[in-house]
């Protein structure tokens, strides 16, 4: 029971301002850094520091990171077997501002609540296995980094 | 189609005529009050949408699916057909002394063939007033006629034994009726229904996400399939063995990061009860080959 109340809060958390540091995850996970959400945008870096487009495409491939390409066919042609289930994404530093993809990071959901896409950073899923309990899927400035890497896409 | 469902419901009522062994005597009756009612109203009928993981497998995946020489499940079967005819059991009985050899029609001295039982389970157990899958239908059998541990859920002998069983059944089409209202089973049916369209794990996904929105689509190096449940117990590669409808559960659960279930569990034997009608009508695979 308590542990669903708890759960419910970091959901609600994740909407509007993330409580920063209300509850600590074990020794190698990171608080959430709080942020705010603008009309369907973050324009603030979550991190306040730029993201590293390099290390955000290692991230994208990452399969226990991104695994953007389970989904997405990406300009990554040293790897094989690019999933078909979203758009392709080869111009998205032309089509969305930094602002937009930060928000697709964070919580596709806030679009199209129905989106199969993850919410990357965001915690309070149902059932979620104990070892990624409070977790989120990538830390802050991995999305800085996948957000950095996307506008470089053009 | 017509056809082989009429000769299942003869055979599963031929089932309740002699109970004298039936470890399941319950399981029988309430099957055949479901069968009594096999078409048309509360979306009952046979699924024309149904296709299984076959149609999206390779080539060369099928013809070992096809081929029973070639079929690496196979072996675990001819294990189950020893330990099927021994009486070494505490009991001193044998599958075959109550229900006659496997592809026996009449079911042997019980009356319950062991044809027609992978088309027709999980069926509802008045004991527990809960589903009953193939597997615990097995230790069923095991624990009270034989007077046995049962088999442990995934281990060669259950896997080998589902397989003998479901394998009878070839070809014969899924049926289910338990979204029917008045069915034993409804209520299972449908916690395993919101089982399967409750987004779960960190990935946040439910099976429909997967299975419903995408099947046939392409998911990194896989093509999904719907996500059906007519081959199990499934060889797969990536296993290099057999495994149950459990394991593939515990499986897609596992890659979307969510909490798993038991084998044999309440949840995941409500979500089997669920698929067996997302399928029904499709041909019984067992034992299937996959990627
Ligand atoms: C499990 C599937 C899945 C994964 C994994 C996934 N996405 Fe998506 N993504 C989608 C779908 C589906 C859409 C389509 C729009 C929607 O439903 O929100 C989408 C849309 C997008 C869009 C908007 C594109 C457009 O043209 O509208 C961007 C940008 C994006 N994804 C980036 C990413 C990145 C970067 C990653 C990895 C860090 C990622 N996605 C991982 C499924 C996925
Ligand atoms: C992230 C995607 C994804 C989700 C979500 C998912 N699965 Fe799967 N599932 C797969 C893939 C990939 C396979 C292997 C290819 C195929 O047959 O679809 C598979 C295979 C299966 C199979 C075997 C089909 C066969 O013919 O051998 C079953 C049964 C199944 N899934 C059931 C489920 C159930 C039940 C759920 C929800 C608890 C679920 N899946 C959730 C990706 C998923």
């Amino acid at each position: 029971m308590k542990n669903k109340k708890l759960l419910a809060k970091l959901s609600a958390a994740a909407f509007g301002v993330a409580v920063a540091g209300a509850i600590s995850f074990g020794a190698q996970a990171e608080e959430m850094v709080s942020f705010e959400i603008v009309d369907e945008t973050i324009p603030q870096s979550l991190t306040g520091k730029a993201g590293d487009p390099v290390a955000g495409r290692k991230t994208a491939i990452n399969r226990k990171k991104g695994n953007c390409l389970a989904c997405h066919v990406m300009p990554i042609p040293e790897q094989q077997f690019h999933g078909l289930i979203g758009p392709t994404l080869d111009d998205t530093g032309d089509r969305f501002t930094e602002a937009e993809l930060r928000m697709r990071m964070v919580d596709s959901k806030v679009f199209d609540e129905s989106t199969m896409m993850p919410s990357f950073y965001k915690t309070g899923q149902h059932m979620v296995l104990k070892k990624f309990v409070g977790k989120t899927i990538l830390s802050a400035q991995e999305v800085e980094d996948v957000v950095a890497y996307l506008m470089t896409l053009k | 189609m017509k056809k082989l469902i009429t000769t299942a419901i003869a055979l599963m009522s031929a089932g309740l005529l002699v109970a004298a062994c039936s470890a399941g005597d319950s399981n029988m009756s309430a099957g055949d009050s479901n069968m009594s009612k096999s078409t048309g109203e509360n979306g009952i009928s046979d699924n024309p949408d149904a296709w299984s993981g076959y149609q999206t497998a390779r080539e060369g995946v099928r013809a070992m699916n096809d081929d029973d020489f070639e079929n690496p499940v196979m072996p675990y079967v001819d294990l189950a057909a020893n330990i099927y005819d021994s009486r070494d059991n505490k009991g001193n009985i044998s599958c075959a002394d109550c229900h006659g050899a496997p592809e026996d029609e009449t079911g042997g001295r019980s009356g319950i063939p062991m044809k027609g039982v992978g088309a027709s389970y999980p069926r509802f157990n008045a004991d527990t007033g809960k589903p009953i899958n193939v597997e615990l239908q097995i230790n069923k059998c095991r624990e009270e006629r034989q007077v046995e541990k049962g088999f442990k859920y995934e281990s060669d002998e259950m896997l080998g034994m589902t397989a003998l069983v479901n394998y009878q059944s070839r070809g014969m089409p899924v049926v289910s009726t338990a979204a029917n209202p008045d069915d034993e089973l409804h209520s299972a049916w449908q916690t395993g229904k919101d089982f399967y369209y409750q987004r779960r794990g960190q990935l946040d996904m439910g099976c429909n996400n997967c299975h419903e929105d995408n099947a046939e689509n392409i998911i990194r190096a896989e093509t999904l399939s719907q996500g059906q449940s007519n081959g199990f117990p499934t060889y797969r590669f990536k296993w290099q063995k057999p495994g149950s409808l459990h394991r593939r559960f515990r499986g897609c659960n596992k890659n979307i990061r969510a909490a798993n279930f038991n084998y044999g569990s309440d949840e995941y034997l409500n979500l089997e009860t669920y698929l067996a009608w997302r399928g029904r009508g499709l041909p019984v695979e067992a034992p299937a080959v996959r990627k």
